[in-house]
């Protein structure tokens, strides 16, 4: 156990230094992803409530959680990550229940907001956008549109060389769970070692693996179907009429990003005044129209211009719907099996 | 103030430095290859374990570290090939002129990895400039297939690497003694093969230098082959890197990231080993 504390002390210093300043002063520090929340936020919150805001961002979920689970928490107030993420915190014991009775924002998510899988209730997670992951393409340059996950798994001849896949391992596998009918969650060998080889066939038709930029390929020609979260195709689909989306008919995953609030925080009133202040509905507005992803803040929906339900076809997707697909859950002990799998297929030639 | 403690003083920021982030992080790295992941991520510090070691014998980890090392290996070759003949030429070149000449090799350094990597992709990309200046030449009439493959990374690499080639093998030139040349000439030896005989061995140890340079960079790269190969090619930068920060997996990444110290060590002690014997030959032949 001396050997623990030795270990979280330095780990817990060099993140400190790092954050430097994070934990002195006091206020909200907050971390979120870079441009998924107003640039004005803190301004705007400061305004609202008084409370200054110090605002931190993380480039993935993995890096967030290394530096709570590292310190402790310490130094951080409220979080936003992916609900597996949140699970996990929360089995680690790093974030606290939230009081519902201080969220006068509460009653602007929709109801099935409180049904989703991971936390139902929302015990200790408020969920700030949700969505679906499919198929991405150029109506133009496709002779049929896609309605499968095998339309992009087995791809016909002229698409070959011209799709691309998520690599985030838990997407990437759940592309080829889908097309076998099975949980997103799968874990058991044999399926893992089914999917693992199809993946592999697919990896040999694939133009490239891409994460970030797979809607510009789109809009460039470069490829005409790709494997594609639900927001990010709206980004090809403003720069281009042709590309369209489809969630395939074996189904998608519901992938949804939380906010959280650590068990350190030194100001739990103040970080449920945040939470409350992007639950209104000008903030949930906000996502929906510059992030282009849902939101489950219904007043926040009702609130965007009619145009997006027809221009984009994620926004028309009800919450009802939405919560029939299967939610991405943090994997415990299967993850090793899962990753030895992923590194399969990305070793692959 | 003793001239001892003055020297000490003086290495204070680099010693300080180094401890800080070198030291510290190897020595993390090494306490975590004997633990394990915890069922939700972080460390379970409960007990000490080498079933990090059971799971990186996995031939499946092997393979990505001789496959990597084989492109790190085309990109090195590569990158002595270019490297040397533009040291010998600046070399060769007036003095006046040879600091502008090495100040341009290091000028890329000015730009962003980044941005120089996704420069590439639009020279490479099928509708980038270089297929379109074939294709307008009539020189291929589809798109030749240049980004997203083995070809792509090894160039990526080569182009970054190249500089620290063109270094290390001109400091090298520079040091050798202009007369050895003139000797092996006077006796008649032809311009050929006195640079096979006298200059190529004497300037073995900047060619070891750059080539390990160039290779140990390009085997922990993680960039290059995510932007220009696709993610199809996977290196051993990026297996440690999804580890890390996919699988969550850091005991595993420290015990595979230690592997990966452990070959490069045994390789700078190579480098080392060969720049001492090319220098006791010299001394022994003189």
């Amino acid at each position: 156990m001396k050997l623990k504390a030795l270990a979280t002390a330095v780990l817990g210093t060099v993140w400190l230094l790092a954050g430097a300043g994070a934990a002195l002063a006091d206020k909200l520090v907050i971390s979120n992803w870079d441009g998924y929340m107003p640039k004005d936020m803190a301004e705007k919150f400061k305004a609202a409530t008084g409370i200054d805001l110090e605002v931190s961002v993380h480039a993935t979920n993995e890096e967030i959680m290394g530096k709570v689970t590292a310190s402790g928490g310490e130094g951080y107030d409220v979080l936003f990550v992916s609900s597996p993420f949140a699970e996990a915190l929360n089995q680690l014991g790093l974030i606290q229940n939230i009081d519902h009775a201080k969220l006068s924002n509460y009653g602007n998510l929709y109801p099935e907001a409180g049904a989703l899988k991971h936390d139902p209730g929302n015990v200790f997670s408020i969920p700030y956008t949700w969505g679906t992951t499919g198929l991405c393409y150029r109506s133009d340059l496709l002779k049929t549109a896609p309605t499968s996950w095998n339309d992009l798994l087995k791809p016909a001849d002229d698409l070959k060389g011209k799709i691309t896949m998520l690599s985030t391992d838990r997407w990437l596998m759940a592309a080829g769970f889908l097309a076998n009918g099975l949980s997103v969650n799968t874990g058991d060998q044999a399926s893992l070692d089914k999917v693992r080889d199809e993946l592999i066939a697919t990896k040999r038709q694939l133009l490239a693996y891409d994460d970030t930029t797979f809607y510009s390929k789109l809009v460039s020609g470069e490829a005409t179907l790709v494997h594609a979260w639900d927001g990010w195709c709206n980004y090809g689909i403003a720069e281009n009429k042709d590309i369209k989306y489809v969630i395939p008919k074996e189904g998608s995953d519901l992938w949804v990003d939380t906010i959280v609030i650590t068990k350190a925080s030194k100001n739990p009133e103040a970080a449920h005044k945040f939470i409350d202040f992007v639950l209104n509905a000008e903030n949930g507005k906000w996502v929906v129209e510059n992030i282009m992803y849902k939101s489950p803040n219904k007043a926040g929906m009702e609130a965007i211009d009619k145009a997006m339900l027809t221009q984009y076809p994620n926004m028309a997707i009800s919450p009802a719907d939405l919560l029939k697909y299967e939610q991405l859950r943090d994997l415990g002990e299967g993850m090793k099996a899962f990753s030895k799998t992923v590194s399969e297929i990305m070793a692959a030639k | 103030m003793s001239p001892r403690f003055t020297s000490w003083l003086l290495m204070a920021p680099g010693l300080l430095w180094l401890g800080l982030l070198m030291v510290v992080p190897c020595l993390l790295i090494f306490v975590l290859i004997f633990f394990e992941r915890g069922t939700y991520g972080g460390i379970d510090w409960s007990a000490a374990t080498l079933e990090n070691f059971r799971r990186a014998a996995d031939p499946l980890y092997l393979t990505i570290f001789l496959d990597s090392g084989q492109i790190a290996g085309l990109a090195t070759l590569a990158a002595l090939f270019i490297g040397y003949p533009a040291a010998y030429a600046i070399i060769k070149a007036p003095a006046q002129r040879q600091t502008a000449l090495l100040f341009l090799a290091m000028l890329p350094f000015w730009t962003n990895y980044l941005i120089r990597t996704y420069a590439w992709i639009v020279l490479l990309n099928p509708a980038g400039l270089i297929n379109t200046l074939l294709q307008w030449l009539g020189l291929t009439a589809e798109p030749l297939p240049l980004l997203y493959n083995k070809f792509a990374v090894v160039l990526g690499l080569v182009y970054a690497y190249t500089p620290f080639v063109i270094l290390a093998v001109y400091s090298s030139l520079q040091r050798l003694d202009p007369s050895y040349a003139e000797a092996s000439r006077d006796l008649g030896a032809s311009s050929v093969t006195t640079f096979w005989r006298i200059i190529l061995p004497l300037t073995a140890p900047g060619v070891a230098a750059g080539g390990v340079f160039v290779f140990v960079l390009s085997i922990g790269n993680f960039v290059t082959p995510n932007l220009l190969g696709g993610k199809k090619f996977q290196m051993a930068g990026n297996l440690i890197y999804d580890q890390f920060l996919q699988a969550r997996d850091w005991p595993f990444g420290a015990t595979l990231s230690a592997l990966l110290i452990a070959i490069m060590m045994l390789l700078l002690f190579a480098q080392a080993w060969t720049a001492a014997h090319a220098r006791g030959d010299n001394a022994a032949s003189a």
